[in-house]
């Protein structure tokens, strides 16, 4: 099926050159990482994560949200889903390759990353979340593909996919969750050590992942005359709204613990992200309120049925929630952790210039990948009519 | 012909796997094969749990503190790097940061004034043991928590997870920041992209020697044997109101003040 | 088989570049190579392990070593002839080869390896 690259409209490799040169340019700018270090980011001693690791526990969520359209499609046999389940499995491959390279990205020895294996350490929850994302690779790798490829030549897909099918619904809850404990396990940093981290991770990955996706299927609908479908886009949608508001919610579950309970080490971060510290306020906080807002406004415009119905608002609202979602969790959620310190004192982070290209080419590459993917998909959905 | 072509291939690429994988773990010898031995130092110090105990009474004037953190950056060759992405192993901080959530209003004047020694707890519980994907960090039986700098591949789960901010990255190269024609000839620096801390002179302690901390604080800090109930730390702890920093995150700090 | 006369002929032009590094260098009398002449101690006669091994296993020496000083702490290698020694690549190796460039380096280099050890461990002061 590979061949169908090979053919395509000028646009479309106008669009791959582009995502190349982005690739490239971040390639350039990570080689002067590889040689002055992490210096040139501007995480320090005191933030030793920063945009790199809050990039990858974004898009673990995105990659784990392609369970929104493989469990109602098979637990509840709902087959509207069935067409768009590869863009939702081919989305989750450009994710997890994504999130393999951020952190590659955030490592100071890179060279040394088969020391994960070679050591294998169990009590370590970076090891239990190498193993989940190299197995939700080859699971959506090896489901899309034979699925596609059965599509392809009009059969019945093979009997053994089935399994790892169901397999694979319980492991991008495994993704997540495990993404959750790297966090939520973590003694002395008060805004990730709480239980209902996962849960958060979870809701916010159900609601952001699916709206991307959607995103990207409108810009496909435009270009290729690919429907969807009403029905389906409308239960997704439906889908989006429940887990942005369990999101929204559980976030405020956390502010009431922190402010009710008054215990400072609780409210500190929150504080700091809301209201900056001592009288001074950093970069965060805007986009912290912004970001706020804009949750707010995306459940304004997603819960009532005639505004979520609408097909000319639909993308605003969810370009909304992925803006907010994407603050919380891809600045506000790192930034918090590590501010203040263990030292109760403030060092503010800011992403540099070089960090931030190298983030680029690897949003390039991912989404160089699930250009060449959805092409795949796309090309065999005409030739088999089930476009 | 095509059938058995495949099956040929297949065959033959699952030989040549198991081959190299034979060849490329039968390769590997063993320099202790060769009959060698090893053994612990004979005139090494010995403990069941090694602790600190710092009398932060006695450290009154900044040069108190300053001979000791020479004294400990200069065996360890720890650079002194100017920005916010510097390397502490031995420093010192007020009250108020070293012991958040253990603070009260209106403090003597002593307690608010003084400065306090910060460096790795040597925890009982560490969490960056618990968290080190390589086992680069671990805790050895006398209960340092000690480092592999070879194995460490820089992900710093283990600064996210000590509750006592006690450990550095090298964002940069640290002999950028160091006096090679200076630095202790007897001991490595770091290199670009590996986490480290305090090491409780490890080193030293095989020779026989007291951490380099304690040898030049003369008597303000005491180091020994927890578990030995004749050792002087635990004299000291029997007679001093002592506290460690941080005891509601349960990880048991090796590291005592004396108030 | 199918298409002989194109395979045929692949195959043999891939055989014959995969081997050349074998006998390129006989056919076409390039330099051979020679063993580096390395700066001896000059007050030593023996390494810790004779030296045909030394010369083979120095580096699983090293690695075992560092994970025996560092994680059993046991820091004295009783050698296989009985004598004892420090366990420390600086404080030990490097006190005898004094002359890191004419020692490690000639070798490492002319076998194109860079191994990492001075990055961290620092290199003796004096040269022989």
């Amino acid at each position: 099926m590979i061949e169908k690259v090979l053919k395509g409209s000028p646009k479309f490799y106008v669009w791959l050159a582009f995502l190349g040169s982005l690739i490239g340019l971040g390639a350039f700018t990570y080689l002067f990482q590889m040689k002055y270090g992490l210096s040139i980011t501007g995480m320090s001693r005191d933030v030793s994560w920063g945009f790199y690791i809050a990039q990858f526990t974004y898009l673990v969520g995105v990659a784990a949200s392609a369970v929104m359209l493989v469990l109602p499609a098979y637990f509840h046999h709902y087959k509207k889903f069935k067409k768009m389940i590869i863009f939702g499995e081919f989305m989750a491959i450009g994710a997890v390759l994504m999130c393999m390279l951020f952190i590659v990205a955030d490592m100071g020895q890179p060279q040394r990353m088969l020391n994960v294996i070679l050591h294998p350490t169990p009590n370590s929850v970076m090891f239990y979340d190498m193993m989940v994302l190299m197995g939700y690779l080859v699971l959506n790798a090896v489901i899309g593909w034979v699925t596609l490829e059965c599509e392809r030549h009009q059969v019945e897909p093979p009997k053994w996919i089935k399994p790892m099918i169901y397999l694979s619904i319980f492991w991008a809850f495994s993704i997540h969750t495990v993404t959750a404990f790297l966090y939520a396990g973590l003694p002395g940093r008060h805004y990730f050590l709480t239980a209902i981290m996962a849960a958060r991770f979870l809701s916010s990955a159900f609601c952001a992942g699916p709206a991307i996706l959607l995103l990207l299927l409108f810009v496909v609908r435009k270009m290729t005359n690919f429907n969807p479908g009403k029905e389906a886009v409308q239960t997704l949608t439906k889908i989006i709204t429940y887990a942005m508001t369990i999101n929204v919610f559980f976030f405020l579950l956390e502010v009431f613990t922190a402010f009710y309970s008054g215990m400072p080490g609780h409210a500190h971060p929150i504080t700091y992200l809301f209201a900056g510290h001592g009288g001074h306020v950093d970069w965060i906080t805007g986009f912290m309120w912004v970001g706020a807002i804009l949750a707010l406004l995306s459940l304004a415009l997603l819960i009532p049925p005639s505004l979520r119905d609408n097909e000319k608002l639909l993308p605003w609202s969810l370009g909304i929630l992925v803006t907010a979602t994407w603050i919380d969790k891809g600045l506000g959620l790192i930034i918090g952790g590590f501010t203040p310190n263990p030292f109760e004192k403030y060092t503010v982070y800011t992403p540099t210039v070089p960090e931030l290209l190298i983030s680029l080419g690897i949003f390039a590459t991912g989404l160089f990948v699930v250009s060449i993917l959805w092409k795949i998909a796309l090309d065999v959905k005409k030739e088999a009519g089930t476009f | 012909m095509k059938r058995s072509r495949r099956q040929f291939l297949k065959v033959a690429s699952l030989s040549v796997l198991g081959l190299s994988t034979h060849l490329a773990t039968g390769g590997i010898v063993n320099a202790a094969e060769q009959g060698a031995q090893y053994l612990p130092n004979e005139n090494g110090l010995k403990a069941g749990r090694w602790a600190m105990v710092i009398d932060t009474r006695a450290f009154e004037t900044p040069e108190d503190f300053d001979v000791c953190v020479k004294a400990c950056h200069k065996a360890h060759n720890v650079p002194n790097i100017p920005n916010n992405q510097n390397i502490k192993w031995l420093w010192t901080d007020t009250y108020e940061h070293v012991f958040p959530e253990q603070g009260n209003n209106h403090m003597s004047e002593s307690l608010e004034n003084r400065d306090f020694f910060v460096l790795c707890n040597h925890c009982e519980n560490p969490p960056c043991v618990r968290v080190c994907p390589t086992k680069a960090t671990y805790k050895k039986p006398d209960g340092i928590v000690a480092m592999d700098y070879h194995r460490c591949i820089g992900c710093r789960f283990c600064m996210a997870g000590c509750p006592y901010g006690a450990r550095s990255f090298n964002f940069s190269d640290p002999r950028k920041h160091l006096d090679m024609g200076e630095v202790n000839p007897e001991f490595p620096t770091r290199m670009l992209g590996v986490v480290e801390k305090c090491n409780f002179c490890v080193e030293r302690l095989a020779q026989g020697l007291m951490p380099a901390c304690v040898e030049a604080a003369e008597g303000k800090i005491v180091f020994g044997d927890l578990n030995d109930p004749e050792s002087e730390v635990r004299k000291v702890l029997a007679e001093n109101f002592t506290i460690r920093r941080k005891p509601n995150v349960g990880t048991q700090p090796g590291v005592y003040y004396i108030i | 088989m199918y298409n002989t006369k194109y395979v045929l002929p692949g195959l043999l032009i891939f055989l014959a570049l995969f081997t050349s590094p074998f006998w390129a260098g006989k056919v076409f009398g390039t330099a051979s190579y020679e063993r580096p002449k390395l700066a001896l101690p000059a007050d030593q006669k023996e390494c810790i392990e004779p030296v045909e091994y030394m010369r083979a296993e120095h580096m699983q020496i090293l690695d075992t070593w560092r994970d025996q000083a560092l994680r059993e702490g046991k820091r004295t290698y009783v050698a296989s002839n009985g004598k004892v020694w420090n366990v420390s690549l600086q404080n030990t190796c490097m006190k005898c080869h004094t002359n890191k460039a004419e020692f490690c380096d000639k070798c490492h280099t002319s076998n194109s390896v860079t191994p990492y050890c001075w990055d961290c461990h620092v290199e003796p002061k004096g040269n022989q």
